[in-house]
């Protein structure tokens, strides 16, 4: 069973037992427009909530992700190097960022479930 | 009157139809290859003799392979530079109202000066006494920049605006230190209004940056500064008049209040041509200004550089500022080129670049502040105002303000309030404005205006030309309420190329020319 | 007034369109008695006549290169530039239009800034260049903040055959920067041990080559050993046309290359304005400084060119910005560039062989003159000779003899104990007899 959780900068976290994907949410997409790069982090770095974990770059915009949760790398997407668009295609899916080792599963807490970040999303 | 040749002088039915020329041409416009694509190797065009006979001193260093570069005959070349200058839009081709830039007519005369083998032959390690002229147009132009900004000196080196503000940025930074505060004062404000170089220059000279909110009317308050200030806090970086076109009203309450907390101005002089001659910025507290020689007075922009980025210093900061500087004692000027031949007093930073700054854009601006005097300089800041607020009054009903409570200066800002529910966006405006044979305005900045729209005509606009360039906007802006979507959506229509895809320039970028592979070996 | 359309007239006519009584109103922002009342203390407008007599005088007072033999060089080099290409770069297309931020306007900027980059990886022998920094010194201070980036180390070790005057400028910055560099004194005779200086602590390396005292340098063995601490090598020149003629950096190992490129379509112009090349291995495209032009195509298929990877740059990433530098050299990079394509290999070849020739005719002939020293093992068109007496005396005397005879190593670096060096250049603008005028009258004045 996964479970997936959003932070207010649309970041997504979906959880598998200690393990979390993270990625973009489709809105994010959306306003980005073209995903034209991606920048990832390096496999084993501690990254902590709310700090930077990525960089996603459209055409005329960078905009920096952060990890909704803290805890340590343990998977990057490579595949997204050769093709960033991907991000804009399959979010949720193909276009994910990197896997995360959760370091306080309470951390997910502060979170927003689906509906409630599809409230969110409604309300911008 | 007869027509003996039998030449038809009727238009005859030639608006029935365009269709595909053979050559992709069309008339004037040229499609044209690149010199990779057309030159050759062995061909050059340049007629130089071979050398006698002599034996190289090049040892093992000589060139092996070859370089791998076309050349082309002179007529070639010609014929190349001719057409791609007829894809490029400039001030000479008409309204250039592109905010924050300063468009202004470059004149000839400037150019012919700049020419004068007296100016741009000279090297800059001859011996100081075969250069005298050269040191003259230096305190020339410094005399012209320090009196328009009342500021008691001025480090010229600078290569552009970025350049300057970094120059500006070091000299408070090596200030601070002399105070012994370099270690508690590393923080730079810089309003979210600001052009992108000044959050970029205090971060590459080691400051970090906080952002100064704006407020609603598009100015920065006081209040808001003082909120912010403290111990760590080295400079505020404030443009002046501001990027989104208005005076800053607390200008002067804002100075005082950085310093009272031991801090510094640097003001952003990007819009100095509003206010030459009206305003210095010395009597408003700034500590560091830089001037675009390239904007405020007219060195050309020759499609994004060269430019020049002197800055001005008041009396705090005037003993840090970087070698080369003229320095004048009992009459004689000395040209002071190294930190350890400064004068007493003086404690340069550094260098910004090597030799001495932008000589031929120095002597292209005292060109134009010779040929305009107090007085037209003073004429040009009115006109340039002028000119943006009859273009805002122009346009006010029809598109919207987003800070209609202040007098614009040389730039009227417009936000995308106004094309709400068309489906058209500011992009698609700008690039309708083309086929109408105007450059675009500067849009989408400043970045806290939705879809900013900024239009600065600078002085050199006529009325007649102001009225149709009001009137042809006033005709897209009702297009674009009315539903005539295609007009901007697939705009420009008449341009020598249509919208590119920035996307996939940015995916799998080409930033060279590479030989072709033949079909056969691709496929390997 | 000739610049200014607007008559009088017209002024009333706008004000009261406006809706106000008089211009000052629009400056109804400024602070209350900082709006100023009285013409500011300078001099009156004047006609074109007038003007050209000013700026002629003080162009009068100055001795023009093309005027006297010279032979002064170090870091900015009088060469013979085309008339096509002065004439073009005045086009007002070119002359007068901006940044290409409209690229459905600016094809022509475009297209020449893609050439450029082109020409500047062919002749550097490396992957991708940019479309041009101010110049060489602020170049080679920007090369170095990109290896830093790249590395994520903060030591930049200098040679010290770089431009005395690149030296300072990257150290300044690096000093605000809170940075460290190591710059390795003087190295006359290129004997410096730089390789002992690299470590896992280095970020780059800098090595100039022609150097500022004219050697040539072996690069390789630099590269090697700086790869294999993690460091990168920035190589440097301040003299383009030498490419023509000896092993191009990227043949060599260099990470990155930084060059001067006035000496291509450029006046020498008392020190600027110049042209900045800046090129680099594709896969630190990213750390890269300054703008780049790419290739894409428009909605109809067709070839264009875009300023492309914008994201590096300061009005998209703000204080993340690779560098805060926006304006460029257009205009420089136009001369260059037509320059470039006038020469084709063929040409650079064949005026980087008289550069050579004509350098070293002049340096046996000086070798000839009673005490005077060639110092160099190699050289390209520049070296530097040991005087018998200090060289900024004996540059005054050639001068007041109408020659100008090259750049006392003692203005560049002073109290570096090198009073006696002379650093001369002799590009192909010297005819054999202004050789021989320099050698007689050297040989008079010592």
């Amino acid at each position: 069973m996964s479970e997936t959780r959003y932070t207010k900068d649309h970041e997504y976290i979906r959880i598998e037992g200690d393990t979390g994907t993270v990625g973009i949410s489709d809105y994010a997409q959306g306003q980005l427009g073209d995903v034209v790069f991606v920048e990832l982090p390096s496999i084993g770095k501690a990254l902590s909530k709310g700090g930077e974990a990525a960089v996603v770059e459209s055409v005329k915009a960078a905009s920096e992700v952060y990890a909704p949760v803290s805890g340590e790398v343990v998977a990057v997407n490579n595949e997204l190097e050769a093709a960033p668009g991907t991000v804009n295609e399959d979010p949720a899916g193909k276009g994910w960022f990197l896997k995360i080792k959760l370091t306080d599963a309470a951390e997910l807490d502060g979170l927003m479930s689906e509906a409630e970040y599809q409230d969110y999303v409604k309300s911008l | 009157m007869l027509n003996r040749q039998g030449r038809p002088t009727q238009a005859g039915d030639a608006a029935a139809e365009r269709h595909e020329t053979f050559t992709g041409n069309r008339a004037l416009q040229q499609i044209e290859p690149l010199i990779f694509e057309i030159g050759h190797h062995e061909t050059t065009g340049v007629d130089i003799d071979k050398p006698a006979p002599f034996k190289s001193r090049l040892g093992k260093h000589a060139r092996k392979g070859e370089i791998g570069l076309p050349g082309l005959s002179e007529p070639e070349a010609m014929r190349h530079y001719v057409r791609l200058s007829q894809k490029n839009y400039g001030i000479d081709t008409g309204l250039f109202p592109l905010g924050s830039c300063t468009m202004k007519h470059n004149a000839r005369l400037n150019e012919k000066m700049a020419r004068l083998p007296g100016f741009s032959d000279v090297h800059p390690l001859q011996p100081l006494s075969t250069v005298p002229g050269a040191l003259d147009v230096m305190l020339e132009l410094a005399r012209y920049l320090m009196t328009l900004t009342g500021m008691p000196a001025v480090a010229l080196s600078p290569k552009a605006g970025a350049h300057g503000e970094a120059c500006g940025m070091m000299a408070i930074k090596a200030a601070i230190e002399a105070k012994g505060e370099a270690a508690t004062r590393n923080v730079v404000l810089v309003p979210e209004s600001a052009h992108g170089t000044n959050p970029a220059t205090a971060a590459l000279i080691g400051f970090s940056v906080k952002a100064v909110p704006a407020r609603p009317d598009g100015t920065v308050a006081v209040e808001d500064v003082k909120a912010l200030l403290g111990p760590e806090v080295a400079a505020i970086m404030l443009t002046n008049p501001n990027t989104c076109g208005i005076f800053e009203p607390q200008i002067v309450e804002i100075a005082a209040a950085m310093h009272e907390a031991g801090a510094y101005f640097y003001c952003d002089g990007a819009n100095f041509n509003a206010i030459v001659g009206k305003a210095r910025p010395g009597d408003l507290g700034v500590d560091a200004m830089h001037i675009n020689l390239h904007k405020t007075f007219s060195t050309p922009h020759g499609g994004g550089g060269p430019g020049a980025g002197p800055v001005v210093l008041s009396e705090r900061l005037a003993p840090f500022a970087p070698v080369p500087f003229i320095h004048v004692e009992n009459g004689k000027s000395r040209l002071v080129e190294h930190k350890a031949e400064a004068p007493e007093g003086n404690d340069p930073f550094g260098r910004m670049t090597a030799f001495h700054g932008q000589m031929g854009m120095y002597v292209r601006a005292l060109a134009y502040m010779l040929s305009h005097g107090s007085d037209g300089m003073k004429q040009a800041s009115e006109d340039a105002v002028l000119n943006a607020n009859y273009i805002r009054a122009g346009l006010a009903d029809l598109m919207s303000l987003p800070f209609p409570d202040h007098p614009s200066m040389h730039e009227a800002l417009f936000d995308d309030e106004w094309l709400k529910g068309t489906g058209v966006s500011t992009l698609d405006f700008a690039k309708a404005m083309i086929d109408e044979g105007y450059h675009p305005m500067t849009v989408y900045f400043p970045l806290v205006v939705h879809g900013a729209m900024l239009i600065e005509p600078t002085e050199s606009e006529s009325k007649a030309s102001l009225d149709l360039f009001i009137a042809t906007l006033r005709d897209l802006a009702i297009a674009a309420k009315g539903n005539d979507k295609t007009r901007f959506t697939a705009a420009p229509h008449h341009a020598p190329i249509r919208r590119l895809d920035e996307t996939r320039a940015a995916r799998q970028p080409v930033l060279k020319w590479e030989k072709p592979q033949p079909v056969a070996k691709a496929a390997e | 007034m000739r610049y200014l359309p607007l008559t009088d007239t017209d002024r009333e006519d706008m004000l009261a369109r406006i809706g106000v009584s008089g211009v000052d109103e629009l400056f109804s922002d400024v602070p209350a008695g900082k709006l100023l009342t009285e013409p500011l203390d300078l001099p009156r407008a004047k006609g074109e006549l007038e003007v050209e007599r000013i700026m002629g005088r003080m162009a009068a007072k100055n001795v023009a290169a093309t005027s006297v033999p010279f032979f002064v060089g170090a870091g900015a080099y009088k060469h013979h530039v085309p008339a096509t290409v002065d004439h073009l770069i005045q086009r007002s297309e070119f002359l007068t239009s901006y940044t290409p931020y409209q690229p459905e306007i600016a094809q022509g900027t475009l297209q020449y800034l893609f050439e450029f980059q082109t020409q500047v990886s062919a002749l550097t022998g490396m992957e991708v260049a940019n479309a041009s920094m101010y110049d060489g010194s602020t170049g080679t201070a920007e090369a170095v903040l990109m290896a830093h980036r790249v590395t994520r180390r903060r030591k930049a070790v200098l040679s010290g055959g770089l431009h005395p005057h690149y030296t300072q400028v990257v150290e300044t910055l690096s000093e605000m920067a809170n940075d460290e560099v190591v710059a390795l004194p003087a190295d006359v005779k290129a004997s410096e041990d730089i390789l002992a200086q690299i470590d896992d602590s280095v970020s780059c390396v800098v090595v100039q080559s022609p150097d500022v005292f004219g050697n040539l340098r072996d690069l390789a063995p630099i590269a090697e050993k700086a790869h294999a601490h993690g460091a990168l090598l920035i190589a440097v020149f301040t003299e383009v046309v030498s490419l023509g003629a000896v092993t191009p950096p990227g043949a060599q190992g260099a990470d990155i290359v930084v060059g001067e490129g006035q000496s291509i379509g450029n006046a020498l112009n008392f020190g600027g304005p110049y042209v900045g090349l800046f090129a680099a291995k594709s896969k630190y495209v990213r750390q890269m400084p300054g703008r780049l032009c790419g290739e894409t195509v428009d909605a109809d298929g067709q070839r264009g060119f875009v300023l492309t990877l914008s994201t590096r740059e300061q009005h998209i990433r703000r204080d993340k910005a690779t560098s805060n530098i926006c304006t460029n050299s257009g205009l420089c990079v136009l001369a260059f560039t037509i320059h470039m394509t006038l020469l084709g290999q063929a040409g650079l070849s064949r005026l980087a062989e008289v550069n050579h020739a004509n350098a070293v005719q002049l340096a046996d002939a000086l070798a000839g003159v009673k005490g005077v020293e060639i110092l160099n093992e190699s050289f390209f068109n520049e070296f530097t000779i040991k005087l018998p007496k200090p060289a900024a005396a004996v540059v005054e005397a050639l001068a007041e003899k109408g020659v100008l005879a090259g750049v006392p190593a003692s203005r560049l670096m002073p109290g570096a104990g090198l009073d006696d060096l002379l650093i001369v250049a002799n590009t192909e603008i010297n005819t054999d007899d202004d050789r021989a005028a320099f050698v007689k009258a050297l040989a008079e004045v010592l």
